[in-house]
């Protein structure tokens, strides 16, 4: 068995890591997240068994790499919103998007990561249960409280919009 | 439901230039931390796209359609190193003088090589052949006789058939004694319209 071109784990697996630094950190950090972690996942590259599961390998060194990033913005003395400046042209798809990354990141941790890696990323719940602790049963519980809690809020985002 | 599917499409949706934008700036950082050990793009030309691959010693491989990019990527991989991105910037060079030489304004190409991909013999055929001139052509027997090794004129055919670089190294200028065309890695077609620009250019 041969290990693929790393380019192909970039087209591959490039949008679904970039979803799930989106979610954990918003889109601001998530850039540098994603490309922290191709970076990183490009050095160890080598190294990595040919049998490896890639995509969870490296679902693992995002949540590691959106972790010091949010760590380090929290450090930051002035506090910014995790919200581009300019963005889309469409100032209603824009109005969505800033309720979007606000009500994810209003989630508890462990529900944004399991929606994240489960939804977005298509982790298994066995496989989000071991990157984020717990049984898989509540790891789906987790994802399942996380989508219940978003549709509720941006359901609610939307009427107050009308 | 609906709401749950409109949440995570949301969640999901990426506008295409954001894709750009972070390859491009995996491209530099790579590059600035030295892991780019296999850089690919692919150019247009006359003849079909071509991949064109680089290491840092220089290039290292160009390939037609026809043997498959994505075999030869994987090859790459698994040959040098599986740290294979597409980073067209370390190929700029060798882009723009392949551009100049299906413009018929370029008969000598001036890139650093890596031969890696060709060992002992076939190393020495690549040599041979890099001595042909734009315009000219030699016959397999003739290379064979260049190398020293005058009887290994099937060894010879064997390795223009996998010559790693294609156009640079020039194994469309060997023909059969006869003056037919033979085989050619890129099929024989191209092997015609090579030897007709080369001919074209080389008569004005």
């Amino acid at each position: 068995m041969n290990k693929p071109p790393f380019e192909q784990l970039v087209s591959r697996h490039g949008p679904a890591v970039y979803r799930v630094c989106r979610a954990l950190i918003g889109p601001v950090d998530a850039e540098d997240a994603w490309s922290d972690t191709f970076v990183a996942a490009l050095q160890a590259y080598p190294q990595l068994p040919v049998d490896a599961n890639i995509e969870a390998w490296l679902v693992r060194i995002a949540q590691r790499k959106a972790i010091d990033h949010a760590r380090a913005r929290s450090r930051r003395p002035v506090p910014t919103p995790g919200i581009p400046e300019s963005g889309s042209s469409n100032g209603l798809v824009r109005e969505r998007d800033e309720d979007l990354w606000a009500a994810i990141a209003s989630l508890p941790i462990r529900q944004r990561q399991a929606v994240a890696y489960h939804h977005l990323a298509g982790r298994p719940y066995a496989e989000v249960a071991e990157l984020i602790g717990g049984t898989p049963g509540a790891a789906r519980r987790a994802a399942s409280d996380g989508i219940a809690t978003l549709r509720k809020r941006l359901a609610s985002e939307v009427q107050k919009g009308q | 439901m609906m709401e749950y599917d409109r949440v995570v499409a949301d969640l999901a949706e990426i506008d295409p230039p954001t894709l750009t934008r972070l390859h491009q700036r995996l491209e530099q950082r790579a590059e600035r931390r030295d892991l780019l050990d296999v850089a690919f793009r692919t150019v247009d030309s006359p003849v079909g796209p071509l991949l064109i691959a680089a290491t840092r010693e220089g290039l290292v491989r160009v390939a037609y359609e026809r043997e498959g990019m994505d075999a030869v990527l994987q090859t790459l991989a698994s040959t040098i190193s599986p740290r294979v991105l597409a980073a067209p910037r370390r190929l700029d060079d060798a882009a723009f003088q392949l551009d100049e030489y299906f413009a018929g304004r370029r008969r000598v190409f001036d890139v650093p090589l890596d031969l890696r991909l060709a060992a002992g013999f076939r190393r020495l055929v690549l040599a041979e052949l890099t001595g042909i001139p734009y315009g000219s052509t030699r016959s397999y027997t003739q290379v064979a006789a260049g190398t020293g090794h005058p009887r290994a004129v099937r060894a010879v055919g064997s390795a223009c058939a996998s010559n790693p670089l294609p156009l640079v190294v020039p194994c469309h200028r060997v023909l059969r004694s006869d003056g037919s065309l033979g085989g050619y890695l890129g099929g024989v077609q191209i092997k015609r319209t090579l030897l007709q620009l080369e001919a074209a250019a080389a008569a004005q």
